[in-house]
């Protein structure tokens, strides 16, 4: 810094003048008033990547970010970061930053499906984007229009997204990639305790004598948390015990004490082979006192299906005599035909029998929804019986060359750990097991264990699902940006629920939309059934993202549809679409981002974004001023035939004409308006607002106009709105001045404190009223309110449905073993597994443009162990096709890397667009939470 | 390989050969032997032998570089400041991938690239090659600041054998642990992989000559807790120490005028 000493008094007058009357100070001279004396100016602010939600620091200087540095005050992270937070300072600027609208055009400046992209005024993108909502709307009503959403929205850009999409286009096609991540997770949460989130935090890390990570490599995954793990072992090796359960070897197992390398799917027999240990064998494990107060024991269906197409769907008929419908193969048909009739295996048989069916036999689905009914102990005892120890071991072992005397000891091992009187035990999982088709299911299964044994929602003890984004939990599913959820555990279909909303956000009775079902692979298919006829792209990469990508991206190019991208770099999905909008990226935008541990973190924006860049916040309020009462708020009749009421003239009652904008009212309204742009004071003196109040860039807006923001403090005002759903209700936040002060605090955060534990009496508020109102003096409450009354029946099915409610209850399921829809047969001879790698964040779009993240991993590799290369003719660094039935890629063969799958199973992560492994991939989804199954499918391995 | 870079490379590989041919010239010959005292710094392929020995033996035919399938090897040219004509390899730019097949030894027409040296029980075994050793430097090195990195470990080929990971306490955060990354001399092959992956500006990993790096203990210390140790004695000869106290016989020291100077 050279400013000689006339100038920094010039500058740091300039800016408190400006600031004293509120006007927008350019960030050329903010920058310089505020580093005069240092050089750099110090902010906190999230990481911008994983699930574990590590606090940074970001240095500016001159206006742009320079450096970073783990936030030494941030409790998660003590300072400290991974090699990805360690270059949070280098993501936003990459060579080839979208910097301007793109749309794809034909010589003369008209739109062109089949044109070259070229840049267009902000202006011109919001026309293609107004005209081609307005003509899906017109072809398929609200259901035509779609959002693919995100776990990495700030919460904010999650909440302003969910307001337009649910309350102005009344349509619920807006779903998260945290649909991918963590569906499973959340339904299983909602069956279990009747209210979404991990109960734990990550305290419990260090106060526990055991870590379980099932299906989860948190050294790669969740590596901070993973140090935390190592500290605890460190800190009593002797005591501490970690076991690693995964399908292959990878890096998590480095420390374990015990590593069980199992067959795809059979955590569900091992879940109840453990409940089985207690129940059977070690009875007086059991904590009855805990259970009778706090615990019910429930089943449902077991022919539900796996989420794939279903026969009938458009683009699956006609059928055809080679065994080929409508636009897939009959290859893929094989595996597609299993969504109607299953055969049942001999894997399956012991575990089906309780419900009727025997080996052969064929099992047909049904959509099932998410019923569930209460059922006795005795049931539940009965529905364990076949989880001997024998059969489990046969189905499980994954490692062919193990010894399976050597396997049964070790499952014996993990269960004597659990039962352990006195042990705390911590089972972590991620993906293994919500990327699953019966995630669901095994997600419960899990806490069925915790229950039995009293080790649940107690410091130290209990079943912790680990979250892969940044804010799945703080904005797709706390602010409920899924297409059947609202803020704050609501749902779309609950009359009182979208009664509470519509008076929240003061539009008519009846707006919103109360069938939700347009899951994140349902978007994909109505797409390619030609139903939605727009799609918008959110902050994620959902052509490069979803599972039998072929289908998608083909449906997206061909058909007659508008797919727009917003985004901070040209990743697939922009490739895809015809308009591309250029995102302002995390540091450029005031936000916030909600962790695994229920913790909510602010920042403020730290630099302007690059060239005409714009946050999706404002996209959204620019899109929103296109659409007025009368265009949107009409009559529409939905593709099952239930009507959209006409709400235009009770929109006149709410003092709105049909010419009100959807801006006006959800946005820019008289409650938005009272939160103020106040540069004087914290937080909001000496930082950009490029929203609020435009900037020096002097950007050219949706209306051709230069940009000057839309007045007043939308930030907090979507944050205080979107908080009072969850005040008062178990999902407290604190107000939005607050979290500027502090590292972050977990909800619910009831008169200035945060929670540590809850549906635990001594930590959680809410437990202890419910317990004192209850009066059954039981240390805990699980007082989530949904799925709290049910009909009552055994194992087949219900026998009284008349509904008894169970407040304050939890459940443990009986839901058995099941083979996945595609397992291995002599032409496709070979798991697949997809994951990710320490050094990339999912799609790559940042990390492969950060050059030491690159260089460090340039390509995704085809691990498999060296016996299944030899088999095959390869040799470590080969080429080879992996090849499935819906498609194939090439990738180099490493045999000795950091993860070393058994015979049989191949690993391939996706962060590399070149090495597209979603190709691959099949589309089956856990039909009760929609999440699809990255994990498992069948593959041939050859020579390329 | 794509086309275009076979043909930069065959023409590189080209000069070079005629580099070679040229030394033959007393002029470019002492240009050569400035460089080959820079050699001391320069990666070899697998199975080179003892630099002394392998710039004698190398003819400078290029054959092991058109073998090696990634491009990592070159051969010198001017200003490379190496002996000309000769191949080596950067790490930091290509590192050698290992290949297990080796196609780079067995194509050597001299034996300057010794196949018996990467020969176990008569197969072809790349994880005895010694191209190098990799050496941390522990100041840059963002595992030692409690990053969580590794990423030299996770792109070792001897993963677990030529990398291991350290565990310790993490003292000032009081609940994360150091995952450092320990190189173990006796199974590092120097391919460099490690050096290639580091994610620092300049890779605080970094391949070197073995000789360049490594020290000796003397054999006339075994480890007492250490079984492995005692195979260090098959080496162990006579001992017979020399200091500048100790080079006269006993009789001539005691005879020497030394005596006067002690009283």
């Amino acid at each position: 810094m050279s400013l000689s000493r006339r100038e920094f008094l010039k500058s740091s007058a300039a800016a408190s003048a400006a600031a004293a009357i509120g006007m927008n100070v350019p960030t050329e001279l903010e920058a310089s008033a505020a580093t005069a004396e240092s050089g750099w100016r110090w902010d906190k602010a999230a990481c911008r990547f994983c699930g574990t939600g590590c606090g940074i620091m970001m240095a500016t200087k001159n206006g742009k970010i320079v450096a970073v540095k783990g936030d030494p005050a941030a409790p998660v992270n003590r300072g400290l970061n991974c090699i990805k937070g360690y270059f949070n300072a280098k993501i936003m600027y990459g060579a080839d930053r979208l910097t301007q609208p793109l749309l794809r055009m034909d010589d003369k400046g008209n739109f062109d499906k089949q044109g070259k992209f070229a840049p267009v005024t902000w202006e011109r993108a919001f026309d293609e984007m107004e005209l081609n909502i307005r003509k899906a709307l017109k072809a398929s009503g609200p259901e035509g229009v779609a959002v693919f959403a995100s776990g990495q929205y700030t919460i904010m850009e999650g909440y302003a997204a969910q307001k337009m999409m649910k309350g102005g286009f009344r349509s619920n096609a807006i779903d998260p990639n945290a649909r991918h991540c963590m569906a499973s997770a959340v339904v299983g949460f909602y069956q279990t305790f009747g209210i979404d989130e991990p109960s734990g935090c990550y305290d419990d890390i260090e106060l526990t004598d055991t870590v379980v990570s099932w299906g989860s490599n948190m050294a790669e995954m969740h590596p901070i948390l993973w140090s935390r793990v190592t500290d605890r072992k460190l800190s009593d090796p002797d005591r501490v015990k970690v076991i690693n359960m995964s399908t292959y070897r990878h890096r998590t197992s480095d420390l374990a004490d015990i590593e069980i390398i199992f067959t795809p799917n059979t955590d569900l027999a091992m879940w109840n082979y453990i409940a089985r240990e207690i129940v059977y064998n070690n009875p007086d494990a059991i904590d009855w006192d805990f259970l009778k107060k706090n615990i019910i024991f429930a089943a449902s269906p077991v022919n539900m299906g796996y989420g794939m197409r279903r026969a009938g769907e458009k683009s699956v008929m006609p059928v055809r005599e080679d065994g080929s419908a409508g636009k897939y193969t009959a290859k893929e048909m094989e595996t597609y035909n299993h969504e109607m009739v299953h055969k049942v295996s001999a894997n399956e048989a012991p575990a089906l029998k309780a419900y009727g069916y025997k080996e052969g036999d064929d099992m047909v689905n049904k959509p099932a929804g998410l019923k569930h009914w209460e059922i006795s102990f005795e049931e539940y005892k009965k529905f364990l019986e076949p989880y001997t120890l024998d059969y489990v071991a046969k189905i499980s072992k994954g490692d062919p060359d193990e010894d399976i005397n050597a396997f049964k000891k070790k499952l014996q091992t993990l269960a004597d750990l659990y039962i352990e009187k006195g042990r705390k035990v911590v089972s972590f999982w991620t993906m293994g097991m919500n990327q699953h088709t019966r995630g669901t299911w095994v997600n419960t299964l899990s806490y069925n264990v915790h229950f039995m044994l009293n080790k649940q929602a107690l410091p130290g003890s209990g079943a912790f699902s680990l979250t892969g984004q940044p804010s799945a939990c703080g904005t797709a599913r706390e602010v409920g940006t899924f297409c059947h959820r609202l803020p704050a555990d609501m749902m779309v279909k609950n009359p009182h629920h979208r009664e509470k909303v519509e008076k929240r956000w003061k539009i008519p009775a009846g707006t919103l939309n109360p069938v939700g079902n347009q899951h994140i692979m349902k978007i994909h298919r109505d797409i390619e059934d030609g139903l939605v006829k727009f799609a918008w792209v959110n902050v994620c990469n959902a052509y490069q993202d979803s599972a039998n990508a072929k289908h998608w991206i083909k449906a997206a190019r061909e058909m007659d549809n508008f797919i727009v991208t917003s985004d901070g770099y040209p990743g697939i999905s922009a490739m895809v679409s015809d308009l591309v909008l250029p995102s302002a990226m995390i540091y450029e935008k005031w936000g916030a981002y909600g962790n695994a541990e229920r913790r909510s973190q602010h920042w403020r924006q730290q630099v302007l974004p690059v060239g005409h860049a714009m946050s999706d916040t404002w996209q959204w309020m620019e899109l929103s001023k296109r659409f007025t009462v009368k265009d949107v708020w009409g009559p529409y009749t939905l593709r099952n035939g239930k009507q959209l009421a006409d709400v235009r003239k009770a929109a006149h009652d709410l003092g709105y004409t049909d010419d009100t904008t959807m801006y006006e009212i959800l946005y820019a309204n008289e409650e938005a308006k009272s939160y103020k742009i106040d540069m004087n004071s914290f937080p909001q003196k000496g930082y950009d607002n490029s929203d609020c109040s435009g900037d020096s860039r002097n950007v050219i807006g949706g209306d051709g106009k230069v940009v000057k923001g839309c007045g007043f403090m939308v930030h907090e005002y979507l944050w205080e709105e979107y908080a009072s759903f969850g005040r008062g209700h178990g999902h407290d936040l604190a107000p939005f001045t607050v979290y500027h002060k502090v590292r972050g605090l977990k909800w619910p955060v009831v008169d200035g404190k945060e929670t540590p534990w809850r549906f635990n009496v001594k930590y959680d508020p809410y437990a202890a009223a419910a317990v004192k109102k209850s009066g059954n003096g039981s240390d805990f409450a699980f007082y989530g309110t949904l799925a709290k009354a049910l009909p009552y029946g055994n194992l087949m099915g219900v026998t009284n449905s008349e509904k008894k409610p169970l407040t304050n209850k939890a459940k443990i399921f009986a839901r058995p073993y099941m083979d996945p829809p595609e397992v291995p047969d002599t032409n496709y001879d070979t798991w697949l597994c997809t994951g990710r790698v320490l050094e990339h964040w999912h799609s790559g779009t940042m990390t492969m443009r950060v050059p030491e993240l690159f260089r460090a991993v340039p390509e995704a590799l085809c691990y498999m162990n060296p016996k299944t290369a030899e088999e095959k003719g390869l040799k470590q660094g080969d080429l080879c096709w992996v090849e499935s039935r819906r498609g194939r890629v090439k990738a180099h063969v490493e045999t000795r890397g950091r993860n070393r799958p058994p015979r049989g199973l191949v690993f391939v992560p996706w962060f590399d667009e070149k090495v597209f492994i979603n190709k691959v991939c099949l589309d089956a989804t856990c039909p009760q939470s929609k999440q699809t199954d990255y994990k498992k499918c069948a593959v041939k391995i050859y020579k390329a | 390989m794509s086309k275009a870079l076979s043909d930069r490379r065959k023409f590189i590989l080209n000069m070079a050969r005629g580099v070679g041919l040229a030394t033959m010239s007393g002029f470019i010959w002492s240009a050569f032997i400035d460089e080959a005292t820079a050699a001391k710094l320069t990666l070899r392929p697998p199975g080179a032998l003892k630099e002394e020995d392998f710039l004698k033996t190398c003819i400078k035919c290029g054959l092991c570089v058109e073998a090696c399938p990634y491009d990592t090897l070159s051969l010198a040219a001017p200003g490379d400041n190496k002996a000309i004509g000769t191949p080596f390899f950067i790490p930091r730019d290509i590192p050698c991938y290992m290949c297990t097949d080796i196609p780079c030894v067995p194509v050597c027409p001299t034996g300057a690239l010794d196949e018996s040296s990467v020969t176990t029980n008569e197969k072809l075994d790349i994880n005895v090659a010694d191209m190098g050793l990799a050496i941390v430097d522990e100041k840059s090195c963002v595992a030692f600041w409690g990053i969580q990195c590794d990423a030299c470990y996770r792109a070792c080929p001897l993963l677990d054998v030529a990398i291991t990971i350290e565990y310790s306490k993490n003292e000032r955060t009081g609940k994360h642990a150091f995952l450092k990354p320990v190189v173990h001399a006796d199974a590092c092959t120097g391919c460099g992989m490690c050096e290639h992956a580091c994610i620092t500006e300049d890779a605080a990993i970094k391949i070197l000559p073995r000789d360049l790096v490594q020290g000796k203990a003397g054999s006339h210390y075994i480890k007492g807790w250490d079984k492995e140790d005692e195979k260090r004695l098959e080496n162990a000869k006579e001992i017979k120490t020399v200091t500048e106290i100790s080079k006269k016989t006993a009789v001539d020291s005691l005879n020497s005028n030394l005596l006067e100077d002690l009283y």
